[in-house]
């Protein structure tokens, strides 16, 4: 069925309150289980395509080429040579060639300004040729000429940072609360630049068919990214597909569309033949949107029993010049605590590095490491214990519009946690040497804005009793079809090999995509209300209120009848969820919230640093699949560990190039960087404001914070407390104590 | 990736002679094949020796003699070296990763280039890539860059682990070239950058390593230090290969080398020297300062100045606690 056909009936809802929990009433007992991601094994036994793995007749291959300046115009690109070796199809530069990838949820071109060239690495031309060599030898043999003009690369100095309105604010008399505050701390804290890292790179094959453009891509939100593909190329939406089932990671990289997809399109467009066009490793670290680097000034104040009273967080970021986003920093500070007297100020530097956007957590992944790394650093001078500290900050309501909090396991993960990891251990700074390594412990507080964005989902009951979910949404390694499987599964009672997912076609009911943590609970809040209907038919047919009919194991049971599925008349039924954010959005502050606690050991000689365990706690609603769930905290506390320890983008100060564009040089934790993990989701927990289903958002909420505990635990070890992220031992030897 | 001839050599003798035409000789790859997709090396010409047998361990003169084949897995797991040369196979396990290191060899290890980013990245001035035109990393993040030997016209360090150890152990390098065989100590074989960092050994046209020797086993205690940026998989930012008697707890004689501070593993009998008589610490504390007294940092990397210090004290009170 294609999408203009109507489905056979629609369930919509607008999330302006709080829903009956539907799920709970539910008997087939599978959503929450730790079932196994359905298409596993294909994973591992490759036989899931991703994208450059589709090998259309006839195909060429593209590689792109990157300038070697950062700011000025492409004169001349002498390109007679390359167009001479053999094998070389073609060179493409200038429009609608992209400058990077298209922020997140965009739905519009990215910036196409070639000849000119605003950083170093920018894409600038693609050759093709028959095979990748071919194309590569040639794309590394081209004389580019540039008109080259000064660039500012430092955020620092800067000379033109905006100060956008809507992030300044300016609660009571900030200085007047610090100045009469019992303590006061004043620190700054820097984070350094990430890139997202997934272990698949960019990839697109382009192929044209009667003048409608085939994508397999690599892409986590298909229905922004046909509108951005579709814009770019100046052509109608409805002439082109994106074909992204299986996607090996995004991390945000992968939100908008990117160079390599533009190019591919276009070439094959004019080639009239398939065309991929894969980066290379050096090329997802240089054209793609990374973090920004980040330095945030936190100011705390409290009285003599610790209650807060005054606090500020000030950012400077950075990014291109025109691009709409800018990391927001201080998203989870503006609720999490209290303090009446709140300055908030946000900087964006334009500057001439490679762009910035979305990476896994935006917002709170770094925000998080200064305010909770300050936290600690206000426990430590009013001498209360840092969760007391925390709890007593928290407010009934939020503090700049006095919200109401819906579900907020904040003080049961700090306190559980605490009595899990054994927190009542912890000793004074710099007091456990065990061997040649200083032993501390670390908490910090996790949370992460919750949203839930529109989707749509098509779910058919078919002819044998089977379901079959569609929807446009993406799998990006996190458990998308294992969820969705659960919630239709659970709904209609069925047994999981009785549902059918497909996803990862953008001709298919559109969803919020994968991005923001809203992936899970957006379209499984669709698939939900689908099946919702489709419950609905079945007891019309049975003659019973929906509320007495019971699905289960494939069998209708209502009033006296027991009837198989398979067995219903009018099969096979199709039926579309719709869910739209409505008033709980406004009404309420919806977010996850966690705990992390980590002990670490730091060398007494050498300040290396190393986490010995780390456990992570949180509370996100439902859990609708303990294991994928699971999963996400695994992955978002290592990040944490990176965040902490080793992960940095390092510019060249004088064009801003990124230097250490591989991953030989640019360190993700390896196993031995990783302790024992244990992650823990609160079980009994349900977020009736945040949408149908009462689940939240995960993927992120392990990382927010993750990092801080390891500050943290780092200063308690040995006394030293670092305030420039990535902690390497640079930063900690010079301070270390002498042994006792 | 440049197209370039390949031929497969069934002796060194045939190796030697693609050599002597200019051929690039491959073993391992994994150094060398990185370079070559990224245009960072061009040979015309590449000689693959994986085939001359030369992947044997044998025992030498009351020594071992290591052929240039011998991967880094292999020499790592090697009884003898386990038992007689731990600080060998201590500094190969701290190398790279287990899929790395079982393509690895001796030879190539020797041989691999520096991890200097701006070498990497053929669109940045580097003198030993491209001479004369200027090192970028001077006053560009330098962070993997050297303290000790380098010159204004490159601060580059050499990378390898498995080459420091075999400094402190007093290695042999064992050439075949156009004029017969010579054993050339591994002290004498890396060249400094002086005005010529692309020249980074004794090395010339046609010559190919086909061995490495180790002499007896040295009297003392060995061991194998590294600092780096993540627990595992990184390069060092500075190591230490020491190979200390103690009596009594206090320091007979020493032979120490360093890894991660230079354009070459790093060994001076001047720094050994100051080790005799006095306690671990002191000791640590005598040779770092014979060590570093010349040092110079670039920006980014001057911490290693103080690291250095600190790993030396860390390897002494860790070999002095192990034969306690
Ligand atoms: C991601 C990564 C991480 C790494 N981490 C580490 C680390 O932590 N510590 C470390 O020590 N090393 C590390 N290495 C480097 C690794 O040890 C070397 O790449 C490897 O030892 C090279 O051996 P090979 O046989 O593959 O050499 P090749 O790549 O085949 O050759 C390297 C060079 O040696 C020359 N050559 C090889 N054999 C001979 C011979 N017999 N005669 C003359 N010339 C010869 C070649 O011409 C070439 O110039 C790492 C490498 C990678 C890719
Ligand atoms: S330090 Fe040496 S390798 Fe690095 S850029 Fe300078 S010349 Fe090149």
């Amino acid at each position: 069925m294609s999408l203009d056909q109507s489905p056979d009936q629609t369930t919509e809802l607008t999330m302006d309150k709080a829903q009956p929990r539907l799920l709970d009433a539910m008997s087939q007992g599978l959503l929450g289980t730790r079932l196994s991601r359905p298409e596993g094994a294909l994973k591992v036994t490759g036989r899931a395509a991703y994208a450059a793995e589709h090998l259309p007749d006839n195909l060429a291959t593209g590689v792109l080429v990157r300038a070697t300046i950062t700011k000025g115009k492409v004169s001349h690109i002498d390109s007679d040579g390359a167009k001479a070796m053999k094998g070389v199809l073609a060179v493409f530069n200038g429009d609608p060639l992209v400058r990077n990838p298209a922020q997140g949820q965009a739905g519009e071109a990215p910036a196409q300004v070639l000849p000119e060239v605003h950083y170093f690495g920018q894409p600038i031309a693609l050759v093709v040729a028959s095979t990748f060599e071919q194309a590569r030898a040639a794309a590394q043999s081209m004389t580019v000429t540039y008109e080259e003009e000064d660039a500012e690369v430092e955020p620092a100095t800067a000379s033109t940072v905006d100060k956008p309105k809507k992030s300044q604010s300016d609660t009571g008399d900030l200085e007047g609360a610090l100045r009469d505050a019992a303590t006061a701390i004043d620190v700054t804290y820097a984070t350094a630049p990430h890139t997202s890292a997934a272990m698949e790179p960019h990839a697109s094959v382009a192929e044209w068919k009667d003048g409608r453009l085939t994508l397999h891509g690599s892409y986590q939100m298909l229905k922004h990214n046909l509108a951005e593909l579709a814009d770019a190329l100046d052509m109608s939406e409805d002439n082109v597909r994106i074909l992204a089932p299986y996607v090996g990671g995004g991390f945000g990289s992968k939100l908008g569309i990117a160079p390599e997809a533009v190019a591919a399109a276009h070439a094959a467009r004019e080639l009239k033949r398939p065309v991929r066009v894969v980066m290379g490793r050096d090329q997802v670290f240089q054209m793609t949107l990374r973090r920004s680097e980040t330095t945030q000034r936190i100011r705390l104040g409290c009285d003599a029993s610790g209650r807060m009273t005054a606090l500020a967080h000030e950012d400077r970021v950075s990014n291109l010049p025109g691009e709409a986003f800018s990391e927001p920093v201080a998203q989870g500070t503006h609720f999490l605590y209290g303090g009446e007297n709140r300055r908030f100020t946000h900087e964006v530097a334009r500057i001439h590095r490679p762009g910035t956007g979305s990476v896994r957590a935006p917002g709170e992944a770094v925000g998080m490491i200064a305010l909770e790394c300050a936290m600690d650093e206000l426990a430590e001078a009013t001498g209360i214990d840092p969760i007391e500290l925390r709890v007593m900050n928290m407010r009934e309501t939020t503090p700049a519009d006095g919200l109401p909090y819906s579900e907020r396991g904040l003080e049961r993960c700090l306190r559980e946690g605490a009595a899990r990891f054994g927190w009542d251990g912890r000793r004074p700074a710099a007091q456990r040497l065990d061997g040649d390594w200083w032993i501390g412990m670390g908490v910090a507080s996790a949370v992460r804005t919750n949203q839930m964005e529109e989707s749509v989902a098509r779910v058919t009951l078919q002819s044998d009793g089977t379901a079959l979910v569609e929807t446009d949404m993406t799998d990006i390694g996190t458990g998308s079809y294992a969820i969705l499987t659960q919630i239709a599964g659970e709904m209609l009672g069925l047994p999981a090999k009785k549902v059918r997912v497909r996803i990862g076609d953008s001709d298919l009911p559109k969803s919020s995509g994968s991005g923001g943590s809203f992936g899970a609970q957006s379209c499984g809040s669709a698939v939900f209300l689908a099946c919702k209907g489709l419950r609905e038919w079945i007891a019309d047919k049975l003659d019973v209120s929906p509320a007495d009919l019971t699905l289960r194991d494939g069998v209708a049971t209502g009033g006296n009848v027991q009837m198989s599925l398979a067995d219903f008349a009018g099969l096979p039924q199709t039926s579309e969820g719709h869910v739209k954010p409505g008033d709980t959005a406004d009404d309420f502050a919806i977010a996850g919230y966690g705990a992390h606690f980590a002990e670490v050991g730091v060398h007494a000689d050498t300040g290396e640093v190393r986490v010995r365990r780390m456990l992570g706690i949180f509370s996100i609603g439902r859990v609708l699949n303990r294991l994928t769930a699971e999963s996400q905290c695994h992955g978002a506390m290592i990040w944490g560990i990176g965040s902490a320890l080793t992960e940095e983008l390092m510019h060249d100060p004088r064009d801003g190039r990124i230097v250490n564009h591989n991953l030989a040089e640019y360190h993700v934790p390896v196993h031995l960087d990783v302790p024992q993990l244990d992650a823990i989701l609160l079980e009994d927990t349900r977020d009736d404001q945040a949408n149908p289903i009462q689940a939240k958002g995960i993927g992120e909420l392990g990382i927010s914070g993750a990092a801080a505990s390891i500050g943290n635990a780092v200063f308690n070890a040995c006394g030293v407390r670092v305030r420039d992220f990535p902690m390497t031992p640079d930063k900690i030897i010079a301070g270390l104590p002498d042994r006792p | 990736m440049k197209p370039f001839d390949y031929a497969r050599a069934g002796d060194v003798a045939e190796a030697s002679r693609h050599t002597a035409k200019g051929a690039t000789v491959i073993a391992g790859g994994t150094n060398l094949l990185d370079l070559m997709k990224l245009q960072v090396m061009t040979p015309s010409a590449l000689v693959d020796i994986t085939r001359t047998g030369l992947d044997g361990i044998e025992e030498s003169n009351g020594g071992l003699r290591i052929g240039t084949l011998v991967t880094n897995s292999d020499l790592a797991v090697h009884p003898i070296v386990r038992k007689s040369y731990p600080v060998l196979s201590r500094a190969l396990l701290s190398g790279a990763t287990g899929q790395l290191r079982n393509k690895a060899t001796t030879g190539g290890n020797l041989l691999q280039r520096t991890r200097c980013p701006y070498f990497y990245d053929t669109a940045a001035a580097c003198n030993k890539r491209e001479p004369g035109t200027g090192c970028a990393a001077l006053e560009g993040r330098n962070r993997v860059c050297g303290i000790l030997g380098t010159s204004p016209h490159c601060i580059a360090t050499h990378p390898s682990d498995m080459a420091v150890a075999m400094m402190a152990l007093g290695a042999q390098v064992e050439i075949e070239g156009l004029n017969g065989t010579r054993a050339v100590p591994l002290d004498d074989f890396y060249r400094l950058p002086g005005d010529t960092p692309h020249i980074e050994t004794c090395l010339e046209e046609g010559d190919v390593i086909t061995h490495v020797t180790l002499p007896a086993p040295p009297e003392g205690t060995q061991g194998y230090v590294k600092v780096r940026d993540r627990a595992s998989y990184a390069f060092a930012l500075v190591s230490v290969a020491a190979i200390v008697r103690f009596d009594g707890g206090r320091v007979v004689s020493g032979r120490l080398a360093f890894g991660g501070l230079a354009p070459r593993p790093w060994r001076t009998d001047a720094v050994d020297a100051v080790l005799e008589g006095k306690s671990p610490l002191d000791a640590a504390e005598a040779a770092a300062d014979a060590l570093l007294s010349e040092a110079e940092g670039h920006g980014d990397n001057d911490f290693k100045i103080l690291l250095a210090r600190r790993t030396l004290r860390r390897a002494m009170r860790e070999l002095s606690e192990s034969q306690a």
